[in-house]
């Protein structure tokens, strides 16, 4: 009832007298198993809500796949109505060139700046104080996953931080179970480097590298004791040939790997496996030594077509990703954390309770996303992935990512 | 890599087209069980069965329940024979919201296949013949360019093609980016290098008197190329039409990026269903999925395995 | 030849002297049917390639801008390890591809040009492969090769528990694995086009070798090889196009790992361009490659079309 009432005075605001049916075509690569799931009730939402209807163009593959599809048809003139992109500084550019819809007035109408939360999101969407993109959910990488049944089989406690986490190792090995569980993707190892980077090196050190790109922190001490622990991470992450990063997610839900260190989005697949959080499986935000968390998420974008129908549609689109109700159901589906504080999530358990938790005591960092260009982002990557897959000396690492830090902007 | 040139080269004096027909023409093997005889068939046998174990593990897996495969390895035979895969990946499996399986981007493939394999082998029909018998001052120099063309990783050549397609359409006024005729004039694009040459040799095959006689008879340059080279083109026309139906209907890179999502080809729903990982890999889904979709050109190639040959022995060993 | 006299007697009364009627309409229908392909040469490829080196100098990122950075976008190319490492790669995929390639299509043709029974059947077999896409290929391949359910997983079951064959988590021999995979998917059409050469030569060229007492395999080597000379250009060719664009094997069977020890020059220039969203970074990758197909190529036209003309 509330939404159909903000929808109207969206309408009104837009100034359609009648809103007119449009389908809408709308760009994604979320396909595995939870966001399906959560995509399915963005598209629920809008057939229901609206006149409109959602055509579906999802992409599997990652970004890499998706983006240059995306890309391609806004330059060629037959953009989708609606793209997701993870928000930061990967659209920075579509804006400059006056390519994307400003969604100011919605923003406003909607009150988009009292209800997002952390506000470090809708800033990643405002540039020059115009607003150009919807968030709609809160995704943190802080994240280490273990699985209690391994620890159980290898009699042993279940972790609380990192060096327990290390100390248990050689038990669960000896229960010939591979500690932690890394998929062979680039972004998978470098994201873990991230998290860890954090967790170890503490907030201050990681601000100085990622925000205003100090080399010099990223060549020092504290780094120096990030890279060791990702070396031993590498070892321990010996033996698990998986690729994707659901599989080694799998590992741990079948107990076969101790732990893993991914997003909150990891949790979806717990869901689906229908494990209970505390009971079958436990999770430390910042590695249980820095509790804090990396807000960092997806958004959707709306390409400029000149038509003025279309245009509202655009707009009621994105007042309904941020409306409550679609919020909740989103959020829910995709294990990710609501962008409004003013929400409840219907199925909250222990590890949402403690992101949440973190959310509101502000214990917050941007995400690497927001403050990276997707270039050294890519860098980093292919250094992390080398570093992972090969016997790189610490001090070698060290060295090329403070490059990869100096060169970056 | 269906874009296979068969790059010219033989300047033979003889007519290899009929000699194929004639059949083998090596040594003759003794009819006995010689040692020869045994290390040949060995030999083909043995690589033959490298050559048949992907589709043996597809076939098998694809009628495995997720069970069994976990539980063995992907070379035993099915314990137990269950058409489910098949099911679900032509009709049910989900990629996003749509969960219609394979069976939504066939026929979009069909359409996209036809018009662009009639369009490209056209095109480079023409051209071919005019390469070989209408040569004019600086036509072999486009035909250069053309072939080095060959050579271009398509990727490169993604962002230049939309803007093309965008500028050329804005020109004339109709939406070619994002339109089935855009598609089918990029498939037709880049299958030209490969397809001009094949023509073009095989045109150049055909003796200079019979061109030269309908010339003198007053035939001219479309009289020529109906009434005489089409009728003769059977061959080449088929090496044409197996490469164009596999290299389009195989190809992701075009379909996606000059589509829309409602008319995305079949290879689009592959990429989806196989790298959608919902919770456990279906590998049996993802088999069957993948053996539907090589289904059209490996039948083509199939019934048509000994006109291919022919068709290549015209084509590309006679220049 | 019922088309050749029908033509005749239409034009029957025309006198046969070297006089061409309609000389301006038949000078101008081959330019114009030769107009598509002039312009896919000239916009397309040419225009396109130009295009790609233009940006190279730019500090393009999402989108296509012109401002202008010089050569600094190859210089970090070159101090790129993932670019070195790509092409190490391809340098080793290329060789063992070029070499293989050719030697297993010519033997399988040479032994089914052997009056095989079966030669239908055999042909089939080999070919078929071809019919299926790189992402295909790279897909089963990928499967076939993993260490738990695959071969190694197999040869295990069977007894001999330290038996490793584990290509595609080893970066030692990773290329390999994907180089079994290229070459069961490729050898099938060289196989056809050496077959194809093979028909080609004449009948009397091996009964005088069998006359003369030549060993069979000596007659390959000296006489037979040697004749096919142009089906080997052809057939060398055509893999070095393909080795040169060997992108969606990688991407399907390996995406580049484990680590960067299977990234590919194509690739490279795919994740720059869309990935990194530094499209100048990867129109130079793209040049580089472009240039490398120009040195190739040009010496190969330069033999093929040349003498009558600069190419």
């Amino acid at each position: 009832m509330k939404l159909t009432t903000k929808l109207l005075g969206l309408t009104a605001l837009v100034g359609a007298t009648q809103a007119q049916a449009v389908e809408m075509e709308v760009m994604h690569w979320w396909t595995s198993g939870g966001e399906a799931a959560a995509v399915a009730k963005f598209a629920e939402a809008l057939n229901n809500n609206t006149e409109h209807t959602w055509v579906d163009g999802a992409i599997a593959g990652g970004g890499d796949v998706a983006r240059p599809v995306m890309v391609s048809r806004i330059i060629g003139g037959d953009p989708p109505a609606a793209f997701q992109f993870n928000h930061g500084r990967q659209a920075e550019e579509l804006i400059e060139a006056g390519l994307l819809l400003d969604l100011t007035d919605v923003a406003e109408a909607e009150g988009w700046e009292d209800i997002v939360n952390p506000p470090s999101l809708l800033d990643a969407c405002t540039v020059d104080g115009r607003v150009y993109c919807a968030p709609v959910n809160i995704h943190s990488w802080q994240w280490l996953w273990l699985s209690n049944d391994a620890y159980e089989q290898a009699g042993v406690e279940v972790p609380t931080n990192w060096e327990e986490f290390v100390a248990a190792a050689p038990a669960l090995r000896e229960a010939g179970i591979t500690p932690l569980a890394m998929g062979g993707q680039s972004w998978q190892q470098s994201g873990a480097f991230g998290v860890m980077a954090i967790a170890l090196a503490g907030e201050e050190a990681w601000l100085a590298v990622n925000q205003d790109k100090d080399a010099e922190v990223a060549r020092g001490e504290d780094y120096t004791r990030v890279f060791q622990a990702f070396a031993d991470a590498r070892d321990l992450a010996d033996g698990l040939d998986v690729q994707d990063w659901n599989q080694a997610t799998n590992a741990v839900i079948e107990g076969t790997a101790g732990g893993q260190i991914m997003g909150d989005w990891a949790q979806g697949e717990f869901a689906v496996a229908g494990m209970t959080a505390g009971e079958d499986y436990t999770c430390l935000p910042g590695l249980g030594n820095t509790a804090v968390l990396s807000t960092g998420g997806d958004a959707f974008y709306f390409p400029v077509t000149g038509d003025p129908e279309i245009e509202a549609a655009q707009k009621e689109l994105a007042a309904l990703l941020l409306s409550p109700e679609v919020q909740v159901a989103f959020n829910s589906a995709k294990g990710s954390l609501p962008i409004r504080g003013d929400v409840d999530l219907t199925t909250v358990n222990d590890c949402t309770t403690r992101g949440l938790e973190l959310l509101a005591g502000d214990n917050v960092l941007p995400d690497g996303n927001l403050l990276l260009t997707q270039d050294t982002i890519t860098q980093t990557n292919d250094l992390m992935t080398e570093f992972f897959n090969s016997d790189m000396s610490v001090e070698d690492v060290q060295e090329q990512y403070a490059q990869i830090i100096e060169n970056a902007n | 890599m269906s874009d296979i040139g068969m790059l010219n080269t033989v300047k033979a004096a003889e007519d290899p087209v009929r000699r194929v027909l004639d059949g083998p023409r090596g040594a003759r093997p003794k009819r006995t069980f010689s040692r020869t005889n045994i290390f040949l068939y060995g030999t083909l046998i043995v690589v033959a069965l490298y050559y048949l174990l992907p589709l043996y593990v597809m076939l098998v897996t694809s009628v495995k329940g997720m069970p069994e495969i976990r539980a063995g390895n992907v070379f035993a035979p099915p314990l137990e024979i269950t058409f489910q895969p098949w099911v679900k990946a032509w009709a049910e499996a989900c990629t996003g919201v749509n969960c219609e399986g394979l069976s939504r981007g066939f026929w979009n493939s069909v359409r996209i296949l036809i018009p662009s394999v009639l369009l490209s082998i056209s095109i480079a029909l023409v051209s071919g013949y005019t390469l070989s018998k209408w040569k004019f001052k600086g036509s072999e120099v486009f035909f250069t360019i053309l072939i080095v063309g060959a050579f271009i990783p398509y990727q490169v050549m993604l962002y230049p093609i939309v803007i093309i397609l965008r500028d050329v359409g804005n020109f004339l006024g109709v939406q070619l980016f994002g339109s089935l005729t855009g598609l089918v004039l990029v498939h037709s694009v880049f299958g030209m290098p490969i397809l001009t040459l094949l023509f073009r040799n095989y045109f150049a095959s055909i003796p200079e008197e019979l061109f030269k006689a309908a010339r003198v008879d007053g035939a001219g340059f479309w009289g020529i190329l109906f009434r005489i080279m089409l009728p003769m083109s059977l061959p080449i026309l088929v090496v044409a039409i197996i490469l164009q139906v596999t290299g389009i209907w195989n190809d992701f890179l075009f379909g996606v990026v000059y589509t829309r999502a409602d008319s995305y080809p079949m290879t689009v729903q592959l990429n989806n269903i196989v790298n959608s990982v919902q919770g456990i890999k279906e590998y049996n889904v993802n088999m069957a999925a993948t053996l539907l979709t090589g289904l059209v050109p490996l039948f083509v190639y199939f019934v048509s395995g000994k006109l291919f040959v022919r068709g290549i022995a015209a084509g590309a060993v006679k220049g | 030849m019922a088309i050749a006299e029908d033509a005749g007697a239409r034009a029957a009364p025309r006198e046969q002297t070297v006089r061409r009627p309609n000389r301006l309409l038949r000078n101008l229908w081959p330019k114009f049917a030769l107009l598509p392909m002039i312009a896919t040469a000239v916009v397309v490829f040419l225009g396109g390639t130009l295009w790609t080196v233009v940006y190279s100098f730019t500090s393009s990122g999402l989108l296509p801008r012109r401002n202008w950075v010089g050569l600094d976008q190859y210089d970090r190319l070159w101090s790129t390890t993932k670019w070195i490492v790509s092409i190490q790669n391809l340098a080793l995929y290329g060789v063992f591809s070029l070499v293989f390639t050719l030697v297993i299509g010519f033997t399988l043709a040479a032994l089914l040009d052997r009056k095989v029974r079966g030669e239908d059947v055999f042909r089939t077999i080999f070919l078929y492969p071809f019919a299926l896409s790189f992402i295909v290929t790279g897909l089963v391949w990928q499967w076939i090769l993993n260490p738990d359910f695959g071969i190694q997983g197999v040869v295990r079951e069977w007894g001999w528990e330290s038996f490793t064959f584990n290509p595609l988590n080893d970066p030692d021999i990773v290329m390999f694995g994907l180089l079994i995979a290229g070459l069961w998917q490729g050898t099938g059409l060289i196989m056809c086009i050496m077959l194809a050469g093979l028909r080609g030569i004449d009948d009397d060229i091996w009964k005088a070798t069998r006359v003369d007492g030549i060993p069979t395999w000596k007659t390959y080597v000296q006489v037979i090889i040697p004749m096919m000379r142009p089906v080997f250009v052809t057939a060398v060719v055509l893999i070095a196009s393909g080795i040169i664009k060997l992108y969606d094997l990688v991407v399907a069977q390996t995406s580049g790992g484990p680590g960067i020890s299977s990234e590919v020059p194509a690739k490279y220039v795919m994740v720059s361009m869309f990935g990194a969203q530094n499209l100048g970074q990867g129109f130079a990758a793209s040049t580089m490659m472009l240039l490398s197909v120009v040195i190739i190529l040009i010496p190969w036209a330069y033999l093929e079309f040349g003498g009558r003309r600069r190419v």
